[in-house]
């Protein structure tokens, strides 16, 4: 379905974030880009949904294909209408429109004016909140409500792909388990893939099929969500658990660090 | 008595002054620069009018209309060669360039007409109407053009699509373009309604004045106008416009007119100390 073959991103033409990053996501599955801050897990969702030239990025090398068609030359716009939106990093929505209004704006580029109706309710079916606070000012809903309204907002577009940049971030444990149980639901029932960027791996694994590990604008490890859950590498440096599978004791943490040495 | 008198007269030279109010914010909200042409704009729309009515000798209503569509086309023309450019780039080069515009419409008109004081034909009812009070017909009328426009522009931004992609373009740019907003279409889409509606203003206050390059100072006094109603405030634009007329009728009425082309700016310094987002305007929401 969506196909990155060997992007290569640089912003300002100097700055090489990606080196080369390729990667599937198959219908219906769910795909979880895993990596910690400046990684480029960011970008590789900017470069898919086009919008890497506000920035002053670009790609300059590789090829993006989207159901066979080529995207990487596409406007955002065209992008969207293609079926891939993207829920940016931080909960950006609206601040000054209302919910409902946030809603709506998901659904800009859908021709059909009279289906709103019901894609309102198939979101508002999925976050009961959102419904008793449609005509409140988004910028004043709390973390969690916000999360949920721009995962809302994108569900509007109907799309076949959706993008989600850290959904996690800054959320207590309880709503990340709900955020995912929900987003896993929108997977199964809307039949949408799902590209999951996350630093929270053990979440994002727990309902992935296939995983990437992104390092230094490079993939460095990928496998099916099950088997990267077992992996020592990832044990060790990202739910930091040593051998015994129990947390690491930082007592007998040395001066150096062991080095991550990458099987693929 | 006469302080109802002036009241009268001040909201009503104020409204026309929140259209032009109305051009700049639509295009400060949108696209994020201030646009210190809007009075040259204004001033070339009035004259745009006066070469198809009086020059050309097409009938008044179609001068107008074909006027406030040049005017739109040449809004379209500004942003597609000069300020789109600069998207990207420091805010202060797009205010340069505005600038620049201004200066050279301003050439232009010179060129094209001359300082000469054109007289528009009436196709407003001009005298007055006494009824206790003075009302002068000449600003009657295009104060309720202006609350027309006003209430048509409300609806379009609460109503339709475009409208609210508009608004959500005003907010953020990348966003707008991940919800599928062509953002250069907006951009496009608000230069030429804001152009079309100095055009309007010009030819409303060309009706009462004349045409003459003078009326780019009209755009000056509008910069109070916008930063005591708010720069992305839409309901701001109208009350700073009422506000700015009163406080001008009043001035002018009790102390002399030339303290009256700078009351606006003591009432705008004043309001910048208490209220440094302007009355309407929006402060950033932040959630602690």
């Amino acid at each position: 379905m969506l196909r990155l073959d060997n992007i290569e991103v640089k912003y300002s033409n100097v700055i090489l974030v990606l080196k080369g990053v390729s990667l599937k996501v198959e219908p219906r599955s769910i795909v979880a880009l895993l990596g910690s801050n400046g990684a480029g897990k960011s970008t590789t969702l900017k470069a898919i949904s086009g919008v890497l030239s506000m920035e002053l990025g670009q790609i300059t090398d590789g090829t993006i294909e989207f159901n066979d068609v080529r995207i990487d030359r596409q406007s955002p716009e065209e992008i969207v209408k293609m079926g891939i939106v993207q829920v940016v990093e931080g909960r950006r929505l609206f601040r000054h429109l209302i919910v409902e209004e946030n809603l709506k704006v998901g659904a800009y580029t859908s021709r059909d004016g009279g289906r709103m109706g019901r894609d309102l309710d198939t979101v508002y079916s999925y976050f009961p909140q959102l419904k008793n606070l449609k005509s409140r000012i988004s910028g004043f809903l709390s973390g969690g409500e916000q999360q949920m309204l721009v995962i809302g907002s994108a569900l509007m577009a109907h799309p076949s792909l959706m993008c989600l940049d850290e959904p996690s971030l800054g959320l207590a444990p309880h709503l990340v388990r709900e955020i995912f149980d929900i987003v896993k639901r929108i997977n199964l029932e809307e039949k949408t893939s799902i590209l999951l960027v996350e630093q929270n791996v053990r979440a994002a694994l727990s309902i992935a099929d296939y995983g990437y590990v992104l390092e230094n604008g490079r993939i460095v490890l990928d496998g099916a969500a099950s088997k990267l859950e077992e992996n020592e590498d990832i044990k060790e440096f990202y739910f930091g658990l040593s051998d015994l599978g129990q947390r690491k004791s930082y007592r007998e943490v040395k001066h150096y660090r062991r080095r991550k040495r990458w099987l693929s | 008595m006469n302080i109802l008198q002036f009241a009268v007269s001040g909201l009503l030279i104020g409204g026309v002054y929140a259209l032009i109010a109305l051009g700049i914010v639509l295009v400060f909200k949108a696209t994020g620069v201030f646009n210190f042409a809007a009075g040259h704009i204004m001033a070339l729309g009035a004259f745009l009018a006066y070469l198809l009515m009086v020059q050309v000798g097409v009938p008044i209503w179609a001068g107008i209309v074909i006027a406030v569509l040049v005017a739109a086309l040449i809004g379209i023309l500004v942003e597609r060669l000069a300020l789109r450019r600069l998207i990207g780039q420091a805010h202060m080069s797009a205010l340069m360039a505005t600038l620049a515009l201004a200066y050279f419409l301003q050439g232009l008109m010179l060129a094209v007409w001359e300082s000469k004081v054109l007289t528009l034909p009436k196709f407003l009812p001009t005298g007055s109407v006494t009824t206790g009070l003075v009302i002068d017909a000449e600003l009657l009328w295009p104060f309720v053009i202006v609350m027309i426009l006003f209430g048509a522009f409300a609806i379009f931004f609460a109503r339709t699509k475009v409208g609210l992609g508009m608004r959500a373009t005003a907010e953020d740019h990348q966003l707008a373009q991940l919800k599928g907003i062509n953002v250069k279409f907006v951009f496009a889409l608000t230069w030429a309604l804001a152009a079309a509606l100095s055009t309007i203003a010009g030819i409303l206050l060309g009706h009462r004045l004349g045409v003459s390059i003078p009326l780019v100072f009209v755009g000056f006094k509008v910069i109070p106008v916008v930063l005591l109603g708010g720069l992305n405030s839409i309901a701001g634009a109208i009350v700073g416009g009422l506000i700015v007329g009163l406080v001008e009728s009043f001035v002018a009425g009790f102390f002399n007119a030339w303290l009256a082309s700078i009351a606006p700016f003591i009432v705008l310094l004043i309001v910048m100390l208490i209220r440094p987002e302007g009355i309407f305007g929006q402060k950033r929401i932040e959630r602690v």
